[in-house]
């Protein structure tokens, strides 16, 4: 029941939305919708976590072995908390930018909101698949309507590469589609279908191609950052908070378990590639004079120790990653709110050009350096917790010879992340004022608020965890043990 | 599987085919009783909407008159629902550019003649059990064809490729008569079962009567390299014969094509495969790459049938169920988007990429559609073209023996979203002034009705086949 009002209240409500003329009757609507979504969210991870209130399962496509099967598990749950408290969020925050034709920008928002919500308790390939198409069209015309100058290629460039992408995968899914031993989508038989070793290599591609240019991971990232620059940033605060974790939540949900023997044999290459992503991309932000960019090549460091530490197989790292799934979202979306504030007000990105804004805005700079701090992962912030957990998997890994490679290379980008981060801080916030940020005010108090909020959950997740290690502790030793499984 | 083949042998599908070649004849002298262009028009659509209800019924086994065709050809349901679809969707096609037909000439009552004509050949190449019976299918279609292609007499384009599409098209048609008198040399029968009976070995005859066939074949449904007169044919034709001849005509000839190699070289698909194979590959990279670079949305069309085109010759290559299924499927898709996008592009003034610059603002309902319709051709998922694409894959998936095919089509796939967005990128994200286009409320109104019915297929993929194959048990 959950599941299925996750997805059919923004879907109802997004398509109602392009109905809505007006600008501000279109923006109450879907911050409503959105709340709704969140309160069902909550309800599904707290109070309703019982069996049937999370599952569905209606017949769709009989004939071919397919049904409207969703499910939540306690990834899930966790992943649709995040969508479903990201998007009021996004919609508070940005409640003062204007954009042309409002209407239709919400109601593609919910739209995306519905696709996403898909993906994270679609328990058949077939709707997996559908929601993954699906959350990806009103994001592009998202980011090609409301985006910046080079929008329309950039965007193209995005959308060519996952459509691509996903292609590849449906292959994989309908090479696996049947070698199940019942012909059917469903993800127990596809669990079951204990595929031969020698093809799971090239099928393990397959699948893993669309979910690598979702995460990004190197060399797969350069549709990145031009897309997370040109967007509109609440939609950037989409791509980069929720819409980058379906990669992530693929592989762990759909390509580790399907194809334990291709991701073990591929494993290490795939590592190496994550870890020579984490240096490069840590490299290329310390040069970046955009805010918007510096923040995107961040992501995609970050986004490649959570890679790294599914790959290298433990059981810590794997509840790491899950914990920094949600951990991620929430700190990325608080700097873009950050970035969307100091760009509507003062209208530029240019780090070179901003300065001793504290002394203007102290809240702003106050909460700011705490999420900042909390994507450098400092103790007693969430990020800790997660990447911790992750590191440790890392360096005890008994998968891998190169734990120890991997784990001081790992090492190094968190330090790099430190220096481009206390750097952008260093520069934006303090220093002298300049002409341009002589006239910046303090924040509007909705910015305040969903930054308040932003900043108690990642204090409190900081200190204490346990609720959300609790919550995802059985999913990780489901997909943990399928890692492991026997050949034929 | 969709459904299952049922053949029904015991009785004879007759019943479109006459009378679609006799409501031709009607159609011709209602040009000289009226000279009302509505009228005309309200003649063609009452007719065609009793051939279809005249084959629904044929389905169910209820028949008006019954003729021994001596097992010249042999319905079954296979045929019967590509019959069925094609027929609806000229239906269709006459409803939302029925009127358009009319600014072509002076001459409404032929034009339709001959499109009745032409589904006659259709009729008879979805049920041919005879390789004669092909012949004067293929034949039945292709003479009206060249007519309605330089109907626009007074332009030099439409003449130029009325005698190229001639040519070529007897050229071809040579070939398949030279293949067919091979192997009635070689077998002593123009009935396929009779040539597929003990074709184990080809022999050098057998196997240059089936080259010949397929070339030709390949020649008809503008296969790679064969497909040279495409472009310049639907460029030439009038645009709305050019829906036509794009959409059910090339759906048709690959219900021929497949229906021929399956009956008559079946057993022997081992050793053609690759060969097959190969020709796929090629139309695909040359369609998919070519249609990259055209300015014209006309011309992009009809570089794009050639893509799809390479995308339907998966059933060929893997010849199983799935890929029959699929096909009638990727017809009826693939039929219905591209006719409302041409009906889209013939109230179009400019037929340039640029020219549906910012027609989102100016039309949105016109451009809400055009986008589900290329969201359809590409393959996304909620779109009627997601499952046709889907069935082609799972076909050659499931054949096993041509992955690197498989590969070969997806990366074409993603080069087809570069022109099909192409034309969403101008009309949603591009200025440009506006067109002075007249469009009546139920054009609207027909064109959301597609859109709809290529979303629901896309959602529910099974109710079409389900609804006509439940009239087989009438």
């Amino acid at each position: 029941m959950i599941p299925v009002l996750l997805i059919v209240i923004p879907l109802v409500s997004g398509l109602l939305a392009f109905l809505v003329k007006q600008e501000k009757s279109a923006k109450s609507w879907s911050l409503f919708s959105s709340m709704a979504t969140m309160v069902i969210a909550i309800l599904g991870m707290a109070f309703l976590n019982k069996g049937a209130w999370l599952e569905t399962n209606v017949p769709w496509l009989p004939e071919l072995g397919s049904s409207f099967a969703v499910k939540m598990d306690g990834m899930s749950q966790l992943l649709c908390l995040l969508t479903g408290v990201a998007f009021p969020g996004i919609f508070i925050a940005t409640w003062h930018a204007t954009y042309r034709n409002a209407h239709n920008f919400h109601a593609l928002m919910l739209l995306t909101q519905a696709g996403l919500m898909g993906v994270f308790v679609a328990a058949d390939a077939l709707v997996f698949y559908f929601f993954w198409e699906l959350a990806l069209i009103p994001a592009y015309f998202l980011c090609s309507i409301w985006g910046g100058e080079r929008r329309i290629a950039v965007t193209f460039k995005f959308f060519i590469y996952t459509f691509l992408g996903s292609l590849f995968m449906l292959i994989g899914i309908i090479w696996v589609y049947f070698h199940t031993a019942d012909h059917s989508f469903s993800i127990q038989s596809f669990y079951a279908a204990n595929l031969p070793g020698k093809h799971q290599g090239w099928v393990f591609w397959m699948m893993f191609l669309a979910f690598a240019v979702k995460i990004p991971i190197f060399p797969f990232h350069t549709w990145q950052p031009d897309t997370y620059e040109q967007s509109p940033t609440a939609v950037t605060m989409v791509l980069s908070g929720v819409m980058v974790k379906m990669g992530v939540f693929g592989i762990l949900r759909w390509l580790i378990p399907i194809v334990p023997v291709g991701a073990w044999a591929w494993g290490d290459t795939v590592s190496s590639l994550c870890v020579v992503g984490m240096i490069y991309a840590s490299l290329v932000a310390i040069q970046q004079d955009d805010l918007k960019k510096l923040i995107a090549y961040s992501s995609i460091a970050h986004m490649g120790l959570m890679g790294l530490a599914i790959f290298v197989t433990s059981t810590i790292g794997i509840q790491g990653v899950l914990i920094q799934m949600f951990n991620h979202g929430i700190n990325i979306i608080g700097l873009w709110i950050v970035v969307e504030l100091i760009e509507r007000q003062l209208g530029t990105r240019k780090i070179s050009e901003l300065g001793g804004l504290a002394q203007k805005a102290p809240t702003l700079a106050i909460l700011l350096v705490v999420i900042a701090l909390a994507n450098v992962a400092l103790p007693l912030t969430n990020a800790f917790v997660g990447e911790f957990m992750m590191f440790t998997g890392v360096f005890g890994s008994q998968a891998t010879k190169y734990s120890e490679v991997f784990m001081v290379i790992g090492g190094i980008s968190i330090i790099l992340s430190a220096v481009y981060t206390l750097n952008m801080i260093q520069r934006v916030f303090f220093g002298n004022t300049n002409n341009l940020t002589v006239a910046a005010k303090d924040i509007r108090f909705n910015e305040k608020l969903v930054l308040v909020v932003l900043v108690v959950g990642i204090i409190a997740m900081g200190v204490y965890p346990k609720p959300m290690i609790e919550a995802t502790k059985q999913a990780v030793d489901v997909i943990y043990s399928k890692m492991f499984v026997k050949l034929p | 599987m969709l459904f299952t083949r049922k053949c029904l042998s015991n009785y004879h599908k007759m019943n479109a085919i006459v009378i679609s070649a006799v409501w031709g004849v009607v159609m011709m002298f209602s040009g000289v009783f009226s000279k009302s262009n509505a009228v005309i028009r309200s003649v063609a659509i009452l007719g065609l909407l009793g051939l279809t209800v005249v084959n629904v019924l044929d389905m169910g086994g209820l028949q008006l008159f019954d003729i021994d065709v001596k097992g010249m050809m042999k319905p079954d349901i296979f045929g019967l629902l590509f019959h069925t679809i094609a027929l609806a969707s000229t239906l269709v096609y006459f409803l939302l550019s029925g009127k358009d037909m009319e600014k072509v000439g002076v001459n409404v009552a032929e034009y339709y003649a001959l499109i009745f004509f032409v589904l006659t050949g259709i009729g008879i190449v979805s049920v041919f059990n005879s390789l004669l019976m092909l012949f004067l299918g293929i034949e039945i279609i292709s003479i009206p064809l060249y007519i309605l292609t330089g109907a626009d007499k007074r332009n030099l384009k439409s003449n130029e490729a009325s005698l190229k599409y001639f040519l070529m098209g007897s050229f071809s048609t040579g070939l398949m008569l030279m293949g067919i008198t091979l192997i009635y040399g070689v077998k002593g029968s123009f009935n396929m079962e009779a040539i597929h009976i003990g074709d184990g070995n080809l022999t050098p005859m057998m196997t240059a009567g089936l080259l010949l066939l397929l070339f030709s074949m390949a020649f008809k449904v503008s296969a790679a390299p064969f497909h040279f007169w495409t472009p310049d044919v639907y460029d030439g034709a009038p645009t709305v014969f050019t829906s036509f001849m794009a959409t059910i005509v090339k759906a048709a000839s690959f219900i021929a094509f497949i229906r021929l190699f399956e009956g008559s070289f079946g057993g022997v698909q081992p050793q053609w495969q690759l060969l097959v194979a190969i020709i796929t590959a090629a139309t695909l990279f040359i369609g998919n790459i070519t249609a990259v670079f055209q300015q014209s949305v006309k011309r992009m069309l009809a570089y794009s049938s050639i893509a799809q085109a390479g995308f339907m010759m998966f059933a060929l290559v893997a010849m199983n169920n799935t890929a029959k299924e699929g096909l009638i499927y990727y017809a009826a898709a693939y039929s219905l988007s591209t006719i409302g996008i041409f009906a889209v592009l013939l109230k179009m003034k400019d037929y340039t990429f640029e020219g549906f610059n910012g027609l989102a603002k100016h039309q949105p309902v016109l451009a809400a559609t055009n986008t589900i319709f290329l969201l359809s051709l590409a393959g996304i998922p909620a779109t009627a073209g997601f499952w046709a694409k889907f069935y082609m894959l799972s076909a050659a998936i499931d054949n096993g023996n041509v992955m690197w095919l498989v590969i070969v089509g997806v990366l074409c796939a993603a080069i087809s979203v570069y022109y099909y967005f192409r034309v969403i990128q101008a009309m949603y994200f591009k200025e440009g002034d506006a067109q002075e286009i007249e469009i009546s409320g139920s054009f609207k109104g027909m064109l959301i009705g597609i859109a709809a019915v290529v979303v629901i297929l896309g959602i529910f993929p099974q109710w079409l086949i389900n609804q006509l194959y439940s009239f087989i048990y009438l």
